[in-house]
């Protein structure tokens, strides 16, 4: 029993210094650099083009960061994780942040000792049919087989769903998301289901993309938010306001293009509290009164980071949807600035 | 002078017994069973080599320079190789930087150019020197911040150079150590014996892949707040610890098959410890495990692709991320081909390795025994 205790005092005392440090900021600062943790490869999200450089929606995410702390959208450092070792990643202070594609949980965020900063990407599952198939929703998929990726919450939540609406229903897994989606391409499954983001990214490696419709049902909330460790709350301030501005920034208009221009001539006081030109919002929390204003115009506001990566004019070719502003039908609000 | 008068009195084989159809006879049709396989090989090479080569020579599409210039998704892409080829060599080690990983490249294609060559003088001494001296040198050269180049952080390493760093980095670290384990496992000295033991078992016990988590992730806890270590180097540390266990073992087997009396002999004749292991018992062991040597090296050279657990890009993994650029997502042809290039590209290195483990072995004519 006193041994017990003891490996636990020992455990907890090279343990808790590391996951209690309070001041990830000065941390940060100190290193030059921020840590973030990112997916290995998703479309859109995180990959590497074709000059070495990572590219994608999570990475414009840690610049934003890096640009608010320290005027330098360059000062950061990737660590590409899985998602099963992500959790760890951050918790051990080896990264300093997770702009990942984990969805918002309960369980992950009351067990985990790490907190979600705030929403940047609602998705949600869906389903791919064959046209030929003449299903129009995903109701009509009793009895179906469908074509899954492992270790995500895909399963379950199509477990709940064909259980509440008393379907049968086979699930055939595979260990890579592509994998699945190619025997769904040979034939294996009536149908595909994975979050509606992937399901747009990858199903650009179907043979005839044409041949396949995404049914309208979303069979589940994936609202996606990046994660900081929890105990540290300068920190998830700055993570929380930092995203909140670039929304903010497409709320009033706000472009990289233009905050130059907005930040001399505007008149708008909120636009002159975010910029930093009548109140220095960023000393409250540790950064520069500039934060903003450099988050903006080296990595651009919201709409522009998710056109840039995800919308219509990329390969992808998503629509904002639910992931429009609120005043065009969305839920993207960031709280005031005053 | 009796070589000659013996040679001139040996009988020229029997006309039936040479040229092409002997050949063919005694090597494809010597029984039934083996025409049968002829046959049956010769019939599956007809109906796999031809979509084979459409797939991936003749109908494949070459040129270009993005993903609309391989329309065809029944034939391999090379383009998208070609695109994606100084990434997949360097990952993303600065553009600016890149004659640093060259000239490293160069040099070690010349060390292995020099140590193919079968006669060298001072050849042991040189390889020796190339495989201590040069990886420390190319490291250093590569991650510079030293003599005015450049810093390069090693998180920026990948591709090609990364696994190459990776693989001769264990491989010249894990076999001296491997060595001193075997001996100190089969030391008289009971702690010497007991503390290898263990370290061998304790390495050999657990997966590698948990090595470099805690490598990578969990290591940094215990240190003081503030000290970092690379990364790189922690895995370096890790891959070589553990496969250094893996080579134990293969000297060990090297070192029981060496039979009692040799040892008794080098005694006998007064050599110490040091000197009878140095000058009987290793050139006669190291001999008999090389073809174990390289099975080990070639195990290293795949599990580098582990790297990518930990964060770094290897030469699988710039691939893999490469597949998944949305400027590259038009089908399964562009992953298919780059997965191809990746398995050719490991197949090259390991059946050179294994080629040259052979060739050292009919140079120390280690096979004698065995035919």
């Amino acid at each position: 029993m006193t041994s017990r205790w003891i490996v636990a005092a020992g455990f907890a005392c090279a343990v808790l210094p590391g996951l209690a440090a309070a001041a990830t900021l000065d941390d940060v600062k100190a290193r030059g650099a921020l840590h973030c943790g990112t997916a290995p490869n998703i479309p859109g999200y995180a990959f590497t083009d074709d000059k070495g450089d990572r590219r994608g929606f999570d990475i414009d995410l840690c610049k934003a960061m890096a640009a608010a702390i320290f005027g330098d959208a360059n000062k950061f450092k990737l660590t590409p994780v899985g998602p099963r070792d992500a959790f760890a990643a951050l918790q051990t202070a080896a990264v300093d942040i997770l702009t990942h594609r984990f969805t918002w949980t309960y369980n992950r965020d009351a067990g985990s000792g790490l907190n979600f900063t705030r929403v940047m990407f609602y998705d949600g599952q869906g389903f791919m049919v064959r046209k030929s198939l003449n299903v129009k929703s995903v109701n009509e998929l009793n009895g179906a087989s469908i074509c899954v990726g492992q270790g995500t919450t895909t399963e379950l939540n199509i477990a709940d769903y064909f259980r509440s609406h008393s379907m049968k229903y086979t699930i055939v897994t595979f260990a890579d998301l592509d994998e699945a989606r190619r025997a769904y391409d040979e034939g294996r499954c009536d149908s595909w289901s994975n979050d509606r983001g992937s399901l747009a990214a990858r199903g650009l490696g179907l043979k005839n993309r044409d041949d396949h419709v995404i049914l309208p049902e979303t069979i589940s909330k994936e609202p996606i938010a990046p994660m900081v460790r929890q105990g540290d709350s300068q920190w998830e301030d700055i993570a929380r306001w930092t995203f909140d501005a670039l929304i903010a920034a497409e709320e009033l208009g706000i472009t990289s293009a233009n905050v130059d221009e907005l930040k001399a001539k505007s008149e708008n006081p909120e636009i002159k509290r975010l910029l930093g030109v009548t109140d220095d919002l960023g000393q409250k929390n540790g950064l520069p009164a500039s934060w903003a204003y450099d988050a903006i115009k080296q990595v651009g506001n919201y709409g522009e980071i998710f056109e840039r990566h995800l919308g219509p004019k990329t390969r992808l070719g998503m629509s904002r949807g639910q992931n429009a502003l609120w005043t065009n039908g969305g839920m993207m609000m960031a709280p005031p600035f005053r | 002078m009796s070589a000659p008068a013996a040679a001139a009195t040996i009988a020229r084989p029997p006309e039936a017994a040479r040229g092409v159809l002997a050949w063919l006879q005694q090597n494809l049709f010597a029984s039934p069973l083996n025409t049968l396989l002829t046959l049956a090989s010769l019939y599956l090479l007809y109906i796999m080599a031809p979509p084979l080569l459409d797939w991936g020579i003749f109908g494949a599409s070459w040129l270009g320079s993005s993903s609309s210039d391989c329309p065809n998704r029944e034939t391999a892409c090379w383009v998208f190789v070609r695109a994606r080829f100084s990434n997949i060599v360097y990952g993303s080690y600065p553009i600016a930087e890149r004659w640093r990983a060259d000239i490293v490249f160069a040099v070690a294609a010349a060390i292995f150019g020099l140590l193919v060559l079968p006669r060298l003088p001072g050849k042991l001494w040189i390889g020796l020197a190339a495989l201590v001296v040069v990886p420390a040198v190319s490291s250093i050269f590569l991650a510079g911040g030293v003599f005015g180049l450049r810093s390069v952080e090693t998180t920026l390493w990948g591709g090609l150079m990364l696994t190459l760093v990776v693989a001769v980095w264990t491989i010249v670290t894990s076999i001296p150590i491997g060595l001193l384990l075997a001996l100190g496992r089969r030391s008289s000295y009971p702690l010497v014996r007991a503390l290898c033991v263990a370290f061998i078992e304790l390495w050999r016990g657990v997966p590698l892949i948990s090595v470099l988590f805690m490598a990578a992730i969990m290591f940094p806890l215990f240190l003081p707040r503030g000290v970092e270590f690379d990364k790189l180097l922690r895995a370096l540390v890790a891959f070589s610890l553990f496969n250094a266990a893996y080579m134990a073992e293969v000297f060990r087997g090297g070192l029981q098959a060496i039979p009692k009396g040799q040892y008794e002999a080098a005694q006998a004749l007064g050599l110490g410890y040091w000197r009878m292991t140095g000058l009987v018992v290793l050139p006669q062991a190291i001999r008999i495990v090389i073809p174990g040597i390289v099975n080990t090296c070639i195990g290293i050279f795949k599990e580098t692709t582990l790297v990518l657990v930990i964060g770094l890009f290897d030469f699988l993994a710039t691939v893999q991320t490469g597949v998944s650029d949305p400027a590259w997502l038009i089908g399964d042809h562009i992953r298919v081909t780059g997965y191809f290039f990746v398995g050719l590209g490991f197949w090259v290195f390991c059946f050179g390795m294994s080629r040259y483990s052979q060739r050292l072995d009919r140079q120390l004519a280690a096979g004698k025994a065995y035919e």
